[in-house]
């Protein structure tokens, strides 16, 4: 709200889609034809279209999930609730199930024939650029929501439609995807997710500012803040976002350009001021991704405390107990998992090995079933320790529950038609 | 020495695939995480919970690398069944590698 009220800002980006969000809105809108957008839709137009019809900035966001038009509906209801009037478009076309499910795909990352999974798969979703996104800004619309798309196309496409950019301007379109990139994680840059007592002091977080990004017609961009907002701009804030989520930093594969990072520039240009430039691009792929959400089983599990002398050898016979007890009940896991919290469940044991054990430890027990009754038996093993188990053991959780998983697969470009849609309020 | 005293790191997660950036606080310490960092390194020190490459990303314009981790994350963040499914703790991990004091080594002028 500070960013939207004090920005000063041209556009307002909210980027909003996790990998498997989708997925789980595709299956809400099955139940509803009316839901499948972002459920915080609602709140965070009622409070920003206000300010974004006072202060005449445009939004642009994915928060349409599996069902864009319906959220750009209920965004024009919303606006005319509040008397505000406004044009609000929907981006369709990333939704290619039908079409994936035709064609014979396999899996980037295992190869798999998509086939096998046929009759689980929930949702196929191509990540669009910026072309239907320019589109829509086009239409002069205010409000420009999308289901997939390349994160920093959301930001690329003002960049694009304000300064003329070509579609095959590789360069341009290289540093574009560097402003997207940087900004789309917003808190990211601005010292969330970066402090490190001793080390790495970010003040006021509790107040973290959000990135406002400058962008000149050559893409040069300036990552600032809200002045007096919490947090803070530094190239070292900049440096960790830039390599968020990178592999090979000269080709970062975007719907819309090869973008290359590795001589990006990035100067400190006051106090929170950063001066990013020098990302560069090579012509775009033939193939668009498409992230593919399916049905994974069941996972189950429970976790247990044990703490004082003694802890650790307690909670090591806790597993063994529920280890057998799984065995001898006949729990299928397909895949299983005996952590202690405290030791060894983030990186392995070999670091905690030099250690001395600490106070406290948290027994996790989890797997992987055909069924919820088999997961949910994970859980009551573990529950089951407060009185068949070892002394002292205190604090159970658990819980069971069916897994949208999700993996990628590379379509022709051609396959993905994509449309412009305008509601007015 | 540990890496935490001159470099700072954030990791990233893609499916099965970590990626783990690893930043020189000051750019005179960057050749010396290229000449101790190895991508070999690396792997070992994660070799409880990688099962495939590591391939290491040299960017010099900001002093940094870059390392991807295949086959890191059980299987994909969607469905591992690890407590930190994405595997954002990993950072602080590669943070507890040892390397040569920078103040034993040459430094340039």
């Amino acid at each position: 709200m500070e960013l939207a009220e004090r920005g000063g800002l041209d556009y307002l980006v909210f980027e909003c889609l996790a990998e498997r969000t989708i997925a789980l809105a595709q299956q809400a809108k099955r139940r509803d034809p009316e839901s499948g957008f972002d459920p915080f839709l609602e709140a965070r137009m009622r409070a920003v279209l206000p300010l974004a019809a006072r202060h005449r900035f445009r939004i642009i966001s994915n928060m349409g999930a599996a069902n864009a038009l319906g959220a750009a509906r209920r965004t024009a209801a919303i606006a005319a609730d509040l008397g505000v009037h406004l044009k609000v478009a929907a981006v369709c076309g990333d939704d290619v199930l039908d079409e994936v499910l035709a064609g014979d795909y396999r899996f980037e990352e295992t190869q798999m024939p998509v086939r096998e999974l046929a009759d689980r798969i929930i949702s196929a979703n191509a990540y669009l650029g910026v072309e239907a996104i320019c589109a829509a800004l086009r239409t002069g619309a205010d409000v420009v929501l999308t289901g997939r798309a390349a994160d920093p196309a959301l930001f690329m496409a003002p960049l694009v439609h304000e300064f003329d950019w070509a579609l095959d301007d590789w360069q341009r379109l290289g540093q574009g995807t560097v402003v997207g990139h940087l900004l789309e994680c917003a808190g990211q840059i601005t010292g969330g997710y970066f402090a490190d007592p001793g080390y790495k002091e970010v003040p006021d977080l509790a107040r973290l500012g959000f990135p406002i990004g400058v962008v000149d017609a050559d893409g040069g961009l300036v990552v600032t803040k809200v002045p007096g907002s919490g947090g803070r701009v530094t190239a070292a804030t900049c440096k960790e976002q830039l390599l968020y989520e990178i592999h090979d930093p000269r080709r970062y594969y975007q719907p819309d350009v090869v973008a290359d990072f590795s001589e990006v520039r990035i100067e400190e240009a006051g106090a929170d001021r950063v001066r990013v430039t020098g990302g560069r691009g090579a012509p775009r792929t033939g193939t668009l991704k498409v992230s593919v959400g399916y049905a994974d089983g069941y996972v189950g599990e429970g976790q247990i405390s044990y703490g004082g002398p003694g802890a650790v050898e307690r909670a090591r016979l806790a597993i063994d107990i529920v280890r057998e007890r799984l065995e001898l009940t006949g729990v299928r896991m397909s895949e299983a998992r005996f952590d202690l919290i405290g030791l060894d469940s983030l990186h392995g044991s070999r670091p905690s090995r030099q250690a001395a054990d600490p106070y406290e430890v948290r027994v996790r027990v989890t797997g992987r079933t055909d069924s919820l009754a088999e997961a949910a038996r994970i859980g009551n093993e573990v529950e089951t320790l407060y009185t068949n188990g070892p002394a002292g053991g205190g604090g159970v959780s658990r819980h069971a529950r069916d897994i949208v998983a999700v993996q990628s697969v590379l379509v022709p470009r051609d396959l993905v038609r994509t449309s412009v849609s305008t509601v007015e309020a | 020495m540990k890496l935490r005293e001159i470099a700072h790191s954030r990791t990233g997660d893609k499916g099965d695939t970590s990626n783990i950036s690893l930043i020189a606080y000051d750019a005179q310490h960057y050749p010396l995480l290229v000449r101790q960092v190895t991508a070999e390194r690396v792997k070992a020190h994660f070799s409880e919970l990688v099962r495939g490459d590591v391939t290491r990303y040299e960017l010099p314009a900001i002093g940094a690398l870059n390392f991807v981790l295949q086959r890191a994350l059980g299987g994909g963040v969607t469905r591992s069944l690890a407590l930190d499914a994405h595997g954002k703790s990993l950072s602080s991990a590669l943070l507890d590698l040892e390397v040569a004091d920078p103040d034993s080594s040459p430094r340039p002028r």
